[in-house]
């Protein structure tokens, strides 16, 4: 069988399923990340560039939790998401929300050197070198699934991932508040005349959709050395992600993000030096074909 | 764009009188200017000044899209640096003379744009910023791999030359003259592009781009032909910057230079002619006394753009112009 698989993409197994899983990995963070993002737009009109530095801020939560606290993993999974959510509560409160009477790019601006500000502080206080930290002991280790050495924390991500993408899909599609969210993106002025909190509900998803960030963050934590440039040059593709599925379908998102960094995988398999840029390619072709993006309405 | 008409707007709308279609606070603001760089050489040390007019040339060229047309490119940074990785490769490789040079990296950064343009302007607002920052990432990634740019070294000592053949630039004084007269030949063209008929139709679009295609303009060749334009100005300064220093570097086509593009037309005020040159002066000479501060360059600059964007959107040329109700 293994041989057989080789015969057909000539390249050796085990460098084609690592790649594969590492692309899996990736599209695991470019789905979580995309989703926040779209979420986020849904409701705010705005693109988040902030969300690379929220991320980044969630691996540094979970390192501080563990290095100034004494407090692991399972806590930093937990807490990271509520602290830097909270961050954001704050961010939409005090600056977002003065904007939104204004053009859409103003927020992107805003929400730009908001970014920028963080990023510095963090390289201030840690240097840029990156910070380790450790897999916790629990999800230490390989599986030997007989054509290759899983190691169970990517395993996890991968999983863990799935299951928040599949969680925000149900709360949105499935449950009364989602079905205001829903309403709300369609027609806020209309469901606040029914007597919903429009602008509670408006801060509520900024700061859930920032939430999702800073899990990916520590999710990410273990596998990249912990640093503040982290999120920039990840968020820069996701956005690229973004555009291709456009941002108007949740599982859109999910699926994109996923088969964007398989696609990914595959390239550093058979052609390395493109493996940067793949996704741009891709970004530019879905451009000139669907310009709406493959799940996207014009 | 289109719904904005008071204190969030970009920019106001302008009315042709006096010469050259510039106002005549336009002229005094002119003189100025020219005055100022005709002087300033003897009191500011030549190289920041050369730097500063690269970057003001590169800001009016943003300035041309978002002041204009409203389109908010945020992956300038790879025509800039292209430009200058071109400039600097033929002037270095094939000794070519540096208005050549120059010339080449304009070129090249201005095909870049044709295809970029082509492929952004499919999508508005902030979709258009998003592909084009994903495309100069793309940009930034080839020039770290690709053979000629010289990866993290970048290009080095590459030679200043002689204009025309005749005379040589080795000398910071005379660079100079050059560097201005680039930089105010640039300035003039943008300035006579945005008050000609085909600027009057871009700010139409701009303002409501459905009624402008009712009106039978073909809004994407408009938006593309700008969109050239400014990827060929933004070359022509990325080319005259890394003759001015001798280097081009990954710097250039890095995001965050995109992003300094940004931040210079917003500071000086987005849609002013003399906007983006003011806030190049001013993020530039903030660097240049901020540099021994490290990372807290970069908290400062984002702390502008806050500041800016939440109190201060007009930027100091649109505050001042409306202070003194006038269009600057």
């Amino acid at each position: 069988m293994l041989e057989f698989i080789e015969s057909i993409t000539g390249v050796p197994t085990p460098l084609l399923f690592g790649q594969l899983l590492l692309g899996l990995i990736n599209g695991a963070f470019y789905a979580m990340l995309s989703l926040g993002l779209a979420v986020i737009f849904g409701l705010l009109n705005i693109i988040n560039f902030t969300h690379g530095a929220q991320f980044m801020m969630g691996a540094f939560v979970a390192w501080m939790l563990l290095n100034w606290l004494g407090l692991g993993y399972w806590w930093a999974l937990l807490l990271a998401p509520l602290i830097v959510g909270a961050t954001g509560v704050i961010i939409e409160r005090t600056m977002i929300s003065r904007l939104y009477k204004l053009d859409h790019l103003y927020g992107l601006l805003l929400t730009f050197g908001i970014g920028l500000m963080i990023e510095g502080v963090f390289r201030n206080e840690f240097g840029s070198s990156g910070l380790p930290y450790r897999i916790p002991a629990e999800l230490q280790g390989a599986w030997d699934l007989g054509f290759m050495f899983m190691p169970i924390y990517r395993g996890w991500v991968v999983l863990f991932a799935l299951i928040c993408c599949l969680a925000t899909w149900l709360v949105i599609e499935k449950t009364r508040l989602g079905a205001y969210l829903r309403a709300a993106t369609e027609n806020a002025a209309l469901v606040q005349a029914f007597g919903v909190n429009v602008p509670r509900m408006i801060t509520l998803t900024y700061g859930a959709g920032v939430a999702l960030a800073a899990l990916a963050g520590v999710l990410a934590a273990p596998i990249y050395s912990v640093n503040p440039q982290m999120g920039t040059n990840l968020i820069i593709v996701v956005f690229a992600v973004v555009v291709i599925g456009g941002m108007g379908s949740i599982l859109g998102s999910v699926l994109t993000g996923f088969g964007l960094g398989i696609i990914e995988g595959l390239t550093k398999v058979y052609w390395p030096e493109a493996s940067a840029t793949v996704i741009f390619v891709i970004m530019a072709i879905v451009l000139l074909t669907r310009p709406a993006g493959l799940f996207g309405r014009a | 764009m289109a719904s904005e008409t008071t204190a969030g707007t970009i920019a106001p709308a302008t009315s042709d009188d006096g010469v050259l279609g510039f106002s005549r606070a336009q002229l005094a603001a002119l003189g100025v200017l020219v005055a100022f760089l005709a002087i300033a050489p003897f009191f500011l040390y030549p190289v920041f000044l050369m730097k500063l007019l690269c970057f003001a040339l590169f800001a009016c060229a943003f300035n041309l899209l978002i002041g204009y047309v409203g389109l908010l490119s945020f992956g300038h940074a790879a025509y800039f640096g292209m430009g200058g990785y071109i400039a600097g490769y033929t002037a270095k490789a094939y000794g070519l003379t540096p208005e050549v040079a120059v010339l080449c990296g304009a070129v090249v950064a201005g095909l870049q744009g044709w295809v970029f343009g082509w492929i952004a302007i499919r999508r508005q607002g902030i979709y258009f910023a998003m592909i084009t920052l994903a495309m100069a990432q793309m940009v930034y990634f080839f020039c770290v791999q690709a053979p000629f740019t010289g990866g993290e070294d970048g290009i080095q000592a590459i030679p200043r030359g002689s204009l025309f053949g005749a005379i040589s630039l080795s000398s910071d004084m005379t660079m100079y003259w050059f560097v201005a007269a680039v930089f105010l030949i640039g300035f003039l063209l943008v300035h006579r592009v945005i008050h000609s008929p085909y600027g009057q139709v871009l700010k139409a679009i701009r303002e409501n781009e459905p009624r402008a295609t009712s009106l039978g303009y073909r809004t994407d060749d408009y938006k593309l032909v700008a969109f050239i334009l400014s990827a060929t100005l933004a070359g022509v300064a990325g080319g005259v910057k890394s003759l001015v220093f001798g280097i081009a570097t990954l710097t250039d086509v890095h995001w965050s230079m995109s992003g300094e593009v940004v931040l210079m037309t917003l500071v000086g005020g987005l849609g002013t002619v003399f906007g983006p040159v003011v806030g190049a002066a001013v993020i530039v000479t903030m660097q240049n006394y901020l540099a021994e501060m490290g990372a807290w360059v970069t908290v400062i600059q984002g702390a502008i753009f806050v500041a800016v964007v939440l109190a201060f959107r007009r930027g100091i040329v649109g505050e001042i112009a409306n202070a003194l109700k006038v269009k600057l």
